[in-house]
């Protein structure tokens, strides 16, 4: 219910005295009906114009490796390794990197570098995914190939991660890029969580004999950590179906390779690509299987969020209501 | 306790006779020199790792801003060097010729976020409108689910959406077709923020406008919505910075245009598609370009984000005066 | 001279012992003598743990404790009364350098625990931490099970040995007087205890990591009376063990379990002596009006 004071009483004698009230509500209701229509539009035509596909290649398309225009034959196993490997990579950079400066901002840095910090990872969320694209490939994959690719290549090459030629363009370049897209992200939620976190346990903590660190990671780990688990979830949905700085730096090469340094292919980035040039229906109808597969996956990684950051408010109100 | 000394000093002696019916194993004496011996044991490694602490999470923190800075600094340089008259008047050169400007791009990102507007604007307000003041806990909660699962549907499955329903029965690629995928990406996040705002409107508020006979749906539109508008104008600024540098989903709806657009049926053209195009593009002089066309971009961006932070400012001060 | 004779206000210490302390620092180092006359203890001549001197207390520009010179007698309950915002939890919390955790706060004086003024530049707040024990107002147990709270002090400080925290948690449970009703669900949630459960499980989890002193800032005031009453009993145990230092909003209760009380006032220590004489015979008007429910 609206917050708006109802008794039953006034309820009736509102609705019996004013039609219009009655009139506007039923109209106002179409909006909300709306976006479920369109939630559950998106679904509908996203089956029925990857039917085809659907029918033809069944749950094999999953874990089919070949993707051949020209034959017709089409899997996205190269593409799903490819969409699970950036995202992991980039998720190991963020969330140490992300997690940290959040303890930061909220326990360390004084008043005013705070504020200023803030505001300036908000503005780092809000450059769009092209420029970092742009950015990756001019700034970040010359810098790649030629420093830091040598460099791990000559210390950690015996690992399969880091072998091969270094091209700087690659699954390597990506998932760095779509780190540092995501770390706004998790600094932003694990920064509400950490300062959601009553002073008075971290008093406690200090009042045990904690050091700052010490208090930092058992108290606003334990209570935060839900939140920030819900954070990086999240934080994981966009990296999956993240498209333009992907497609620009990763390559797009469909193969399957250990190497972190060759091109790769991931869900997003073959539509982003071919989508437009696509010429056959059955061809069409695979890249739009593609797309439905990104939906209910960003779907069940928002339902886990979801749930995980709902728990929390939950526990909140618990503890809220002492 | 004979004897006590110092903090930092290594002997202590206790007082023995304290065990007051207790009749756990250990004295409080043993308890109180195990605990001592091992704090004393690992302090300095507890000191040090406190310390080096510190360090880390400001290297954190600055390796993050060595990013943005390392963006904003090449977006500048890049950009302005590029930057020139021609480059807001011009049409694009053909391939291989220097010059020209992406003057229809940036007319086409306008065009293309006012069609944006105009879906995601009143469906978004709508559905806030609805969530906040008439929807039942069940539905609400539904609702508000689904905006947030929407916000996190990847960019370009709208694309896709609005390829099937714009493009595939109209059998071109058409600037409607972008315009409404960028509006309904606005939906969720405009209806989240009227909600939030809307719902924050004091109920004396309300009560004073029933108490004179006006009907709810006239408080809602006299009193509730005027209220808390410079929120919800900041809601609908926020969603509008986001999709103004969207590229996913106009690839295959808009899908640019080299030309000035002929109708809104038609192909048009997009700065951030212009910016992906030259960026992916093996011409020097287009690199340029899309340097250029990235640093007017984030100017736009970053406009429209601050005009949204000076309404969330003017709805804060308004709320305040009510409490 | 007896403490009975006298109020001990501003820079009046208890009687005695007056002598037998030094707090001056020698070369940057403490000097320490024993603070024992070789005499039996008695409620006469008590010996200052705490030992407050000329200590002002800001935050920001507002001023909130001004020139409090106080001794708090060791093994002792000492309770700090008087009306909100008087400055007691301010004082109570200077003690364990808690207020170092607020902006703005600003400290001039200085507090002297067994000789050693603890604001001094190189005092391990850790270790004073650790041996000045505090419960707060709303009881704050952590998200962990009952075992892993009262454990937490002593794994901090690196103790991992099962045995050893099974008896330190043990003993501190039952000093709590809270074993007997957790002893067979120590893996429950902490949090499913009631309010004065929880309150002694934090009173458990301060003294596991085997202080001096413990303060208590208000530990009764989010209870009911029954709780309370557990409370009040269990703090008088512990001061024969422990220097108890507690603010309280409730007079009944700093009669009932405290040796000594402070009566603070604006910012000011008006009175300081034993709880006997305070409450029958106080000598400044300001305390009678007070504990007379003239105001606060």
């Amino acid at each position: 219910m609206g917050p708006f004071p109802r008794s039953k009483n006034m309820e009736k004698f509102g609705q019996r005295k004013d039609a219009v009230d009655i009139v506007f509500q039923r109209t106002m209701l179409v909006f909300p009906l709306l976006v479920l229509l369109i939630v559950g539009g998106i679904f509908v035509q996203l089956l029925l114009s990857s039917w085809i596909s659907i029918k033809e290649f069944g749950p094999a398309f999953l874990v089919t490796s070949t993707w051949d225009p020209v034959a017709e034959k089409f899997g996205a196993l190269p593409f799903i390794f490819g969409t699970i490997v950036s995202s992991l990579v980039a998720l190991l950079l963020a969330v140490p990197i992300g997690l940290g400066t959040a303890i930061y901002l909220a326990e360390y840095a004084p008043q005013w570098p705070r504020r200023i910090i803030s505001s300036l990872v908000d503005l780092l969320a809000a450059i769009p995914s092209v420029i970092y694209g742009l950015w990756g490939i001019f700034v970040l994959v010359p810098v790649m190939r030629s420093h830091v690719q040598p460099f791990l290549g000559k210390y950690l090459g015996f690992l399969p991660f880091f072998q091969g030629p270094a091209y700087g363009i690659g699954m390597f370049s990506a998932s760095v890029i779509l780190a540092i897209m995501i770390i706004p992200f998790i600094i932003s939620i694990s920064r509400e969580v950490i300062l959601a976190v009553p002073h008075v346990y971290k008093e406690a903590a200090y009042a045990m004999g904690a050091t700052r660190w010490e208090a930092i990671c058992t108290i606003i780990l334990s209570y935060g950590k839900a939140g920030i688990l819900g954070g990086i979830i999240l934080a994981m949905g966009r990296a999956i179906g993240e498209t333009m700085a992907v497609t620009m730096a990763i390559g797009n090469n469909v193969k399957i390779s250990a190497s972190l340094f060759s091109p790769a292919y991931t869900l997003a980035s073959v539509i982003a690509n071919e989508f437009a040039e696509a010429t056959s229906k059955l061809y069409l109808a695979s890249l739009t299987h593609i797309g439905l597969v990104l939906f209910l996956v960003s779907i069940v990684v928002n339902i886990l969020a979801w749930l995980l950051l709902w728990r929390i408010n939950e526990r909140q109100k618990i503890f809220q209501g002492r | 306790m004979n004897g006590r000394k110092s903090f930092k000093d290594d002997e202590f002696s206790f007082d023995m006779n304290t065990m007051t019916g207790i009749s756990s194993a250990w004295s409080e004496t043993k308890i109180k020199e195990r605990v001592l011996t091992q704090f004393n044991q690992t302090r300095a490694r507890r000191n040090i790792i406190n310390a080096t602490a510190v360090y880390g999470l400001s290297f954190c923190a600055i390796l993050v801003l060595f990013c943005l800075f390392n963006i904003i600094f090449h977006l500048l340089v890049q950009g302005f060097s590029s930057l020139n008259r021609d480059f807001f008047l011009q049409l694009p050169k053909p391939v291989g010729e220097p010059g020209g400007g992406t003057a229809n791009a940036i007319v086409g990102t306008l065009i293309l976020l006012i069609v944006a507007v105009l879906v995601g604007v009143p469906i978004g307000l709508g559905a806030g409108i609805y969530l906040s003041e008439y929807a039942h806990q069940r539905f609400a909660q539904a609702v508000r689910f689904t905006t947030d699962v929407m916000n996190g549907i990847p960019s370009i499955v709208f694309g896709i959406f609005a390829w099937t329903i714009l493009v595939v029965p109209f059998k071109s690629f058409s600037a409607l077709s972008g315009g409404i995928a960028l509006g309904i990406m606005m939906i969720p996040m405009i209806t989240r923020t009227t909600e939030g705002f809307v719902r924050m409107v004091p109920v004396p508020l309300r009560e004073a406008g029933l108490a004179i006979g006006t009907p709810k749906w006239r408080v809602i539109k006299d009193i509730v919505v005027p209220s808390s508008l410079g929120g919800i104008v900041t809601g609908i600024m926020v969603s509008l910075a986001r999709v103004a540098g969207e590229t996913a989903p106009l690839l295959f709806t808009a899908f640019g245009n080299h030309f000035w657009h002929s109708s809104l049926l038609a192909p048009i053209a997009a700065l951030p598609l212009q910016i992906f195009s030259y960026a992916i593009s093996p011409f020097e002089d287009w690199h340029r370009q899309a340097w250029a066309g990235a640093l007017v971009l984030i100017l736009i961006v970053f406009v429209i984000n601050l005009c949204s932070s000076y309404f969330v400012g003017r709805q804060r001060r308004m709320f305040s005066s009510h409490k | 001279m007896n403490l009975n004779d006298q109020t001990i206000g501003n820079d009046i210490l208890p009687g005695d012992i007056r002598p037998h302390i030094n707090t001056e620092l020698q070369n940057g180092k403490p000097l320490f003598v024993s603070h024992r006359k070789p005499l039996e203890e008695s409620l006469e001549n008590p010996i200052p743990q705490i030992m407050v001197k000329e200590l002002n207390f800001y935050y920001g520009r507002q001023k909130a404790l001004s020139k409090v010179s106080l001794g708090i007698p060791a093994k002792k309950a000492t309770a700090l009364i008087g009306p909100s915002g008087c400055g007691k939890s301010t004082l109570l919390r200077t003690f364990s350098r808690m207020n170092d955790l607020i902006a703005n706060a600003r400290i001039e004086g200085t507090v002297t625990i067994d000789g050693r003024n603890i604001y001094d530049r190189d005092t391990d707040v850790v270790e004073l931490r650790r041996r000045v024990g505090m419960v707060f107002q709303k009881s704050t147990p952590f998200p962990k099970s009952i075992y892993d709270n009262v454990a937490y002090g002593l794994r901090i400080v690196g103790i991992r040995d099962k045995k050893t925290l099974d008896q330190i948690v043990e003993k501190s449970l039952r000093q709590a007087v809270l074993w007997e009703e957790v002893k067979d669900n120590l893996g429950k949630s902490a949090l499913a205890l009631s309010g004065g459960q929880q309150q002694r499980l934090c009173i458990a989890r301060a003294l596991a990591v085997g202080p001096e002193i413990l303060l208590m800032d208000e530990p009764c005031s989010a209870l009911d009376p029954n709780a309370t009453a557990r409370i009040e009993e269990l703090i008088f145990e512990l001061k024969d063990d422990y220097t108890v230092v507690i603010v309280t909003h409730n007079m009944q209760q700093a009669v009932r379990v405290s040796d000594f009380t402070a009566f603070l006032y604006l910012g000011e220590l008006i009175e300081f002596g034993s709880t006997q004489k305070i409450f029958t015979v106080p000598k400044d008007r300001r305390t009678e009006a007070y504990l007379t429910g003239k105001f606060g």
